[in-house]
C-alpha cells in the first residue's frame, strides 16, 4: 500500500494579499483607473486640509471680537449667539421647559421599547404631546405664557417637525386606507386630496395656509402664524405619508384580507388588528425617509416670516455688532441639518437590513 | 339529514347590508365635504367684501409697474401687466427648471456610475458626495450659494475673467452673446436637415444589419454629418454668426449675456441636490441588473459596449427612468424657494410681488398652485408613457 504524505500548505502566490495587493487592484488597476485615483487624491489634497485649517486649525473659539487674529472660522460667533441658535426669543429664565421636553422626549421614546402593555403605550402616547404643548406654551399651572412669537432657533424648527410628523400620521393612514378602499367616492376625495398635495410645492401650501386660510373662518376664529404654518405642513405631510403607507397595504398578500374576513372581523378590527401592524412594520424604512424630507422642509418656514434656526443666521448677522458672520452661521446649521438627517437615514437602513429576510 | 339553520340577522337587515352601509358612509363623508366647502366660500365672501378686496381675475390686465431683473421676453415697466408678470415668471420658472434638469442629470449620472466604480476612492468620493448633500435641506444650500459663495465674489472691475470672453463677478457671470445676421437661416436648416438625414441613415443602418448582419459605423457618421455639414455651411456663407463680447465700461460690464447671480445660485443648488437621488436611482438601476444577465452576453461572444447598449442598460433604464422622472418634477417643484433669494420666477413674482400689490390671495394662490399642479400632471403622463413602453413585453 502506498503511502501518502502531506505536503505542507504552499503560501499564496505573492502579491494576491496584503496592502500592496489591496491597492494595486482597487485604486491602479489600469492606466484609466490609476489617473481617476490620481486625480481623487488630488482633489482631497485640494479640498480636506484647507477645510480643516478652516474649520479647527486656524479657527477662533474664545476670547472677543477685537482678538480675531487668525484665518479661519470664527466660532465666537457661534458662541456668543449661542441661545438664539437654539431657543430663538424663548426667554433666558424659561430655557430649562424645552430642556425638560427634550429629556420627556427621550425618556417617552425609551419608555416605548420597555413598556409592552399595549393600554399604558396608548396613554403615553395621549399625554405625552399635552404635556409636551404645556410646558413650551405654558398658561397653566402657573407656568408663565410665552407666545409663539417668542418660539425659534432649533427649538421652533423641532416643533414644526414633530407636530408635522405626530399630527399628519393618523390623517396620513386615513387617506391611505380611504384611497384603498372600494367605495368611489371616498377614493375619489381621497385621490383628489393626495394628488393635489403632490403636485404642488409646499412653500404654495404654506402661502395658502398664511394668507388664504384665515378668510376660510368667521372672524371669531383666530390662528397664531405658527399654527397656520404648522396646518400647511401637517397637511402636506399627510399626503406623502398616506402615499408610504399604501405602498405598504399594497405589500400585504391578499391572503391576509380574507383571513381578517373569516375570522369574522369587520373593516376597521381587521385593519387595525391584521392589515395595518403588518403594513406599517414593512413602511417604517419609506416612513423614516418621509420624516427626513419633512424634517428638511421645516426650513421653508421662514419664509412665511417664522424664525427657524436657518433664518436665525440672517437675524443674528444683522446685529450691528456682528456683521459679516453669515457663513459661520451657514455651516453650523449645515452641521446641525446634517447630523440628524444622517442619523435618521443611517436608522432607516439599518432597519430595513434587519427586515430584509431574502438572500 | 339535519340541515344547520343559519340564524336569521338579528339587527336591521338594511344596516347590515355592506353595500347599503358603503352608500351611507359615502352620502355622509360627501355632505361633510359639502358642508365644509360651503361653510369656507361663505366665510371667504364675508371676510373679502369687509375688507374689500376686489374679487375675479381683472386685475390681470392692471399695469404691473415694478421692475423685473431678469426676462425672457419684452417687459416694460410702465406698459406691462400682470399678465404678463405671470407669463415671465413662469418663462423663468421653466427656465431654471431646464437647466438644472440638464446639469443634475449629468452629475447625477457621473456620480451614480463612479458610486459602482471598481475603483476603491472614486466608490467612497461619490458616496460621500451623496451623504454630504443629500442631507442638507435645499433651501440652505441655496442660500448658502447666494448668499456666501456668490456674495464674496470681487466687483465687476475686478473679476475673474476666462478666454476674455467670459466673466464672473458679484453682478453675475457675463458670456458673449451670439449675433444672427442675415444668411444664419442656412446654418440653422442644414442643422435641421443634418438631424433628419441621421435618423434617416439609423433606420436604414439597422434594417441593413437585421437583414445582413452587417455593421454599419452609425454613430461616427452620425457625429460627422452632425458636425461638419453646419461648419461647412458656416464658413460656405461667410460666417454669418457672430458674437458680441462683455466689455467693461466705467463700473460694470456692457454687451453680452449676464447670467444674474440669483440664477447661478438656483441652478448649483437644485442641481447638485437633486444629482444626489439621480446618483441613487442609476446606482440602485444598474444594480438590479442580475449579473448572469452580463455573464450570459458574454458567453454569447458579445462585445463589452454591446453588452452595455443592449443587454444591461434597457434593463436598468426601466429601473432607473421612473425615480429619476419624479426626481426632475421635484426640481421643478424646488425651483419655487428661488422666492427666498429674490430671483424673479413664478412664486417670486406671482405669489410674492404682485400678491403684496393686488393682495387678491385667492385668485393668485390659485392660479400658482394651478401652473405646478399643471407641470406635475404632464410630467406624469410622460412618466406613464414610458413606463407602459419600456414595460416588459409579451407576459
Amino acid at each position: 500500500m502506498a503511502t501518502y504524505t502531506i505536503k505542507e500548505a504552499k503560501p499564496a502566490p505573492s502579491g494576491s494579499k496584503g496592502a500592496i495587493y489591496w491597492l494595486r487592484k482597487n485604486l491602479f488597476p489600469d492606466i484609466k483607473n490609476s489617473l481617476l485615483t490620481l486625480l481623487g487624491l488630488y482633489f482631497l489634497y485640494a479640498t480636506i486640509p484647507p477645510l480643516l485649517n478652516w474649520m479647527i486649525f486656524e479657527a477662533t473659539w474664545s476670547g472677543t471680537q477685537a482678538e480675531i487674529v487668525k484665518e479661519g472660522a470664527r466660532w465666537i460667533f457661534i458662541i456668543e449667539k449661542f441661545d438664539q441658535f437654539i431657543y430663538g426669543f424663548y426667554p433666558e429664565a424659561l430655557h430649562w421647559r424645552p430642556n425638560l421636553v427634550l429629556l420627556i422626549t427621550i425618556a417617552f421614546l425609551a419608555s416605548f421599547k420597555a413598556v409592552s402593555n399595549i393600554k399604558i403605550k396608548i396613554v403615553f402616547m395621549l399625554l405625552y404631546p399635552v404635556i409636551c404643548f404645556v410646558l413650551i406654551s405654558g398658561g397653566w399651572f402657573g407656568l408663565e405664557t410665552v407666545e409663539t412669537e417668542k418660539w425659534g432657533g432649533l427649538m421652533l424648527t423641532l416643533v414644526v417637525a414633530a407636530v408635522g410628523i405626530i399630527a399628519s400620521f393618523p390623517i396620513g393612514i386615513v387617506l391611505a386606507l380611504g384611497r384603498q378602499s372600494d367605495m368611489p367616492i371616498v377614493k375619489t376625495l381621497c385621490v383628489g386630496f393626495i394628488e393635489f398635495i403632490r403636485g404642488v410645492p409646499l412653500i404654495t401650501i404654506l402661502f395658502m395656509a398664511s394668507v388664504v386660510l384665515p378668510l376660510f373662518f368667521s372672524d371669531g376664529i383666530d390662528f397664531d402664524k405658527l399654527l397656520r404654518a404648522l396646518i400647511g405642513i401637517t397637511l402636506f405631510q399627510a399626503a406623502y405619508i398616506a402615499e408610504v403607507v399604501r405602498g405598504g397595504l399594497q405589500a400585504i398578500p391578499k391572503g391576509q384580507y380574507e383571513a381578517a374576513k373569516s375570522l369574522g372581523l369587520g373593516y376597521w378590527q381587521g385593519m387595525i388588528l391584521i392589515i395595518l401592524p403588518q403594513a406599517l412594520k414593512i413602511s417604517i424604512p419609506n416612513l423614516v425617509g418621509s420624516f427626513i424630507s419633512l424634517f428638511k422642509d421645516t426650513t421653508l418656514v421662514l419664509i412665511i416670516g417664522l424664525f427657524d434656526i436657518l433664518a436665525m443666521v440672517t437675524l443674528t448677522n444683522s446685529d450691528t455688532n456682528w456683521l459679516g458672520y453669515e457663513i459661520e452661521g451657514y455651516v453650523f446649521v449645515t452641521l446641525i441639518y446634517w447630523v440628524i438627517c444622517f442619523t435618521m437615514s443611517q436608522y432607516s437602513k439599518a432597519i430595513e437590513r434587519k427586515f430584509n429576510t431574502e438572500h | 339529514m339535519n340541515k344547520t339553520q343559519l340564524p336569521e340577522s338579528t339587527g336591521n337587515g338594511f344596516l347590515n347590508n355592506p353595500q347599503n352601509r358603503a352608500i351611507i358612509y359615502q352620502v355622509i363623508a360627501l355632505l361633510f365635504v359639502i358642508f365644509l366647502a360651503y361653510y369656507f366660500t361663505n366665510n371667504m365672501f364675508e371676510n373679502v367684501e369687509k375688507r374689500g378686496i376686489t374679487t375675479g381675475f381683472s386685475f390681470l390686465d392692471d399695469v404691473a409697474g415694478f421692475g423685473i431683473s431678469q426676462t425672457l421676453v419684452e417687459y416694460s415697466d410702465a406698459t406691462s401687466s400682470y399678465y404678463d408678470v405671470f407669463v415671465i415668471g413662469l418663462l423663468n420658472t421653466l427656465l431654471v427648471s431646464v437647466i438644472g434638469v440638464v446639469f443634475a442629470s449629468v452629475l447625477g449620472l457621473l456620480i451614480g456610475v463612479g458610486r459602482l466604480s471598481a475603483n476603491y476612492l472614486i466608490s467612497r468620493l461619490s458616496l460621500v458626495y451623496i451623504e454630504t448633500f443629500r442631507n442638507i435641506p435645499i433651501l440652505l444650500q441655496i442660500l448658502f450659494w447666494y448668499n456666501v459663495v456668490l456674495a464674496s465674489l470681487p466687483s465687476p472691475r475686478q473679476s475673474f475673467s476666462y478666454f476674455d470672453s467670459f466673466f464672473l463677478n458679484n453682478r453675475g457671470l457675463l458670456t458673449p452673446e451670439p449675433i444672427f445676421e442675415s444668411g444664419s437661416g442656412f446654418i440653422f436648416t442644414a442643422v435641421i436637415l443634418s438631424i433628419v438625414g441621421v435618423f434617416f441613415l439609423a433606420r436604414w443602418a439597422k434594417k441593413r444589419h437585421d437583414l445582413s448582419g452587417e455593421e454599419f459605423p452609425i454613430f461616427k457618421v452620425s457625429v460627422a454629418i452632425l458636425v461638419l455639414s453646419p461648419v461647412l455651411v458656416y464658413f460656405v456663407t461667410g460666417q454669418p454668426i457672430g458674437a458680441e463680447y462683455p466689455e467693461l465700461k466705467g463700473f460694470n460690464f456692457k454687451g453680452g449675456i449676464t447670467i444674474i447671480p440669483e440664477l447661478l445660485a438656483l441652478i448649483f443648488a437644485l442641481s447638485i441636490y437633486t444629482a444626489t437621488y439621480i446618483a441613487e436611482a442609476v446606482r440602485a438601476g444598474i444594480e438590479a441588473v442580475p449579473p448572469g444577465q452580463k455573464e450570459a452576453a458574454k458567453s454569447l461572444g458579445l462585445k463589452d459596449h454591446v453588452i452595455l447598449r443592449k443587454v444591461v442598460l434597457p434593463q436598468a433604464l426601466r429601473v432607473i427612468i421612473p425615480p429619476v422622472i419624479n426626481q426632475y418634477l421635484n426640481l421643478v417643484k424646488n425651483s419655487s424657494l428661488a422666492t427666498a433669494i429674490g430671483y424673479p420666477e413664478l412664486v417670486t413674482l406671482f405669489s410674492g410681488t404682485t400678491l403684496n400689490q393686488v393682495g387678491q390671495a385667492i385668485e393668485i394662490i390659485l392660479m400658482t398652485m394651478a401652473v405646478y399642479l399643471t407641470i406635475s400632471i404632464v410630467i406624469s403622463l410622460v412618466l406613464n408613457w414610458v413606463n407602459a413602453k419600456m414595460a416588459i413585453k409579451g407576459r
